[in-house]
């Protein structure tokens, strides 16, 4: 292995210069903004977690974690998600706290890429996590928050798919048994339709019950197609979950976001994690900003068992998505003789006070600001009279 | 509907694929125009009434053009998206382009003590020959791969094979099929959502086209 030039960094990681880091804050103030009136408060947790517990209750794959050591040799990762930590959070720290819970976080997660360069190993996200609360409602609740969030940043053309892993399970299992139910599953989550076709074919099945299952990759719509898929339904387990997504999708409607919701079967997120609704969100020109769901299982590996539900904003990419730029401050380069810098100190104070940002140049220096860096260059010019009246007392 | 929702931008894979998936466009109703000559040198191909860009890739590209959403549909060998394993929707199975994911090899030559395989598809010749319990050591060449084992660099090849013509005039015979291989039309995880009719749409047709009328439901 060649030793690193100066300008290398690991693959995956960035570096991000003021410009961006401007716009990324603009981000994650707007929709911290959003958390916060929606009754979520902000936690910190670490970076470093142990493999043997936030570790393996994540939703990410062990090949993608970023492993390391501590000194008595425990095998420790960067935290992959931020949803495991939470669970933690809420089992340990603040276990007193009766549920539900609304926690929301800004932080950086970690993945280790195995492909190309190019690809963030490092990324950022910005999400919330409701703990407790079984109800249609809270489900509809971080749906209705992650379009408002998106909204909020300036995001157009805002789409969001929802899938149910639980009711898609359901559906399966009245046609099939459990291993055939997992291989379907499985084609799906990896996103080949064609797979699935092939695998359904093959099966032994009365035609009209071959036709059922592979019309549930056509199923399109919003409520009336959830109409329309509990006629058909036997089992008791399907009939609960489309009368969950259907009060679901009434609350959605009374958020006004109906419209911008769709329902997909066959979206399935990380299928040993999620336990019910699982939506991903699109917007702008081609972007994937958010995913989230229900994950009634995860807490119990953290012994305070709970339903729960969350989304992660892909901050990297709203970034590219959002319309929007940072409220920037009029920024000032103040230009002083020496002899007058003490004119040149309150007048940087007044302005700053006024909320412009102000960078300081003495004349004497030869150091000049540059063009590009300010929107404006001012000379400060004393006065005489100025500089010896009294002021006010306090000179 | 603004033009960004029915637009769609396509890439496609030069050569023999590309005529046939242009054939079998016509067939699904689309009207392309008859210069589109898959000798062009032109490297992307507008059809504005139907609202497309025709992409012209390497074959092996287009889901890396799919993956990173500068086309929102691709077509391709199902040979390549078993070797790229790019994330996107595989979304038809197209039927066109039929061949086979081979290992072939000499005809009588035994076990070898330090077996080699040559192959433009390591990853797909590594996990066949792992998932056989076979532990061997793959060779990646770019063509020619016919060539190896006659000249010793490798014991068997991995290949595609149509006809089987190129292993014949070759000497070698074909020994285990590894995967059937057709072109897939295959879409990119945001535009399947944000231009989710426009693509329905173009999924059913094509459906029609390749299985007949009344198999899409």
């Amino acid at each position: 292995m060649a030793k690193p030039r100066e300008f290398e960094k690991p693959t995956g990681v960035r570096d991000f210069p003021p410009a961006l880091v401007a716009k990324k804050k603009w981000v994650e103030q707007r929709v911290g903004e959003r958390f916060r009136a929606w009754g979520y408060r902000e936690v910190i947790t670490p970076a470093l977690e142990y493999f043997e517990t936030v570790g393996k209750a994540s939703a990410i794959e062990e090949h993608k974690l970023f492993k390391l050591l501590d000194s008595q040799g425990r095998t420790l990762v960067l935290r992959p998600d931020q949803t495991a930590p939470i669970a933690r959070v809420v089992a340990t720290m603040m276990r007193k706290e009766s549920l539900p819970l609304r926690l929301c976080y800004h932080g950086n997660v970690f993945r280790a890429q195995e492909r190309e360069a190019g690809r963030n190993a490092e990324r950022f996200q910005s999400g919330v996590e409701l703990v407790g609360d079984d109800s249609p409602e809270a489900d509809a609740e971080v749906v209705a928050l992650a379009v408002e969030a998106l909204t909020a940043c300036g995001v157009e053309n805002i789409r969001v798919s929802i899938g149910h892993i639980g009711l898609l399970d359901a559906l399966l299992k009245e046609y099939l048994p459990d291993p055939e139910v997992a291989r379907l599953k499985d084609s799906l989550g990896r996103r080949n339709l064609v797979e699935f076709r092939e695998r359904v074919q093959a099966l032994e099945l009365t035609e009209s019950n071959r036709e059922r299952l592979l019309s549930l990759l056509t199923i399109r719509g919003g409520r009336e197609a959830l109409d329309r898929l509990g006629r058909h339904s036997h089992t008791e387990a399907v009939t609960a979950a489309i009368f969950h997504l259907q009060a679901m999708w009434d609350a959605l409607q009374d958020w006004d976001v109906a419209d911008a919701v769709d329902l997909d079967l066959t979206l399935v997120g990380s299928l040993e994690y999620y336990t019910g609704m699982y939506f991903e969100g699109y917007g702008a020109k081609g972007s994937y900003l958010l995913s989230g769901g229900r994950y009634d299982q995860l807490l119990e590996q953290f012994d305070r068992p709970s339903p729960a539900r969350g989304f992660a904003l892909k901050t990297d990419q709203l970034l590219m998505a959002s319309s929007g730029g940072e409220d920037r401050p009029e920024r000032v380069a103040l230009v002083y003789p020496r002899r007058w810098r003490r004119q040149a100190c309150r007048t940087a104070s007044q302005m700053r006070r006024e909320g412009k940002n102000v960078a300081m140049f003495v004349a004497e220096t030869g150091v000049y600001p540059a063009e590009d860096a300010f929107d404006r260059v001012e000379e400060v010019s004393g006065h005489d009279e100025n500089r010896s009246a009294p002021d006010g007392g306090d000179a | 509907m603004t033009k960004t929702d029915q637009h769609l931008t396509v890439a496609m894979p030069k050569g023999r694929i590309f005529t046939e998936a242009l054939h079998l466009l016509k067939e699904a109703g689309f009207a392309m125009p008859e210069e589109m000559a898959e000798n062009s040198r032109k490297l992307t191909v507008e059809v504005p009434e139907e609202g497309f860009t025709f992409l012209m890739v390497k074959p092996v590209d287009v889901p890396t053009y799919v993956e990173h959403g500068v086309a929102d549909l691709g077509v391709v060998g199902k040979d390549i998206l078993m070797e790229e394993n790019r994330d996107v929707y595989e979304l038809l199975d197209l039927n066109i382009s039929p061949c086979r994911v081979c290992v072939a090899g000499m005809p009588g030559r035994g076990p070898s003590l330090n077996p080699k395989v040559a192959t433009k598809y390591p990853r797909i010749a590594d996990r066949y020959f792992r998932e056989q319990g076979q532990q061997v050591e793959v060779v990646r060449l770019n063509g020619s791969v016919e060539l190896a084992p006659l000249i010793g660099l490798s014991d068997r090849i991995v290949d595609i094979v149509s006809t089987g013509r190129t292993l014949r005039e070759n000497g070698l015979v074909e020994m285990e099929e590894i995967a059937h291989v057709t072109s897939r039309l295959i879409a990119n995880r945001a535009s399947y959502r944000l231009k989710r009719t426009r693509i329905d749409q173009m999924h059913q047709q094509l459906t029609v086209a390749v299985h007949g009328e009344g198999v899409f439901k």
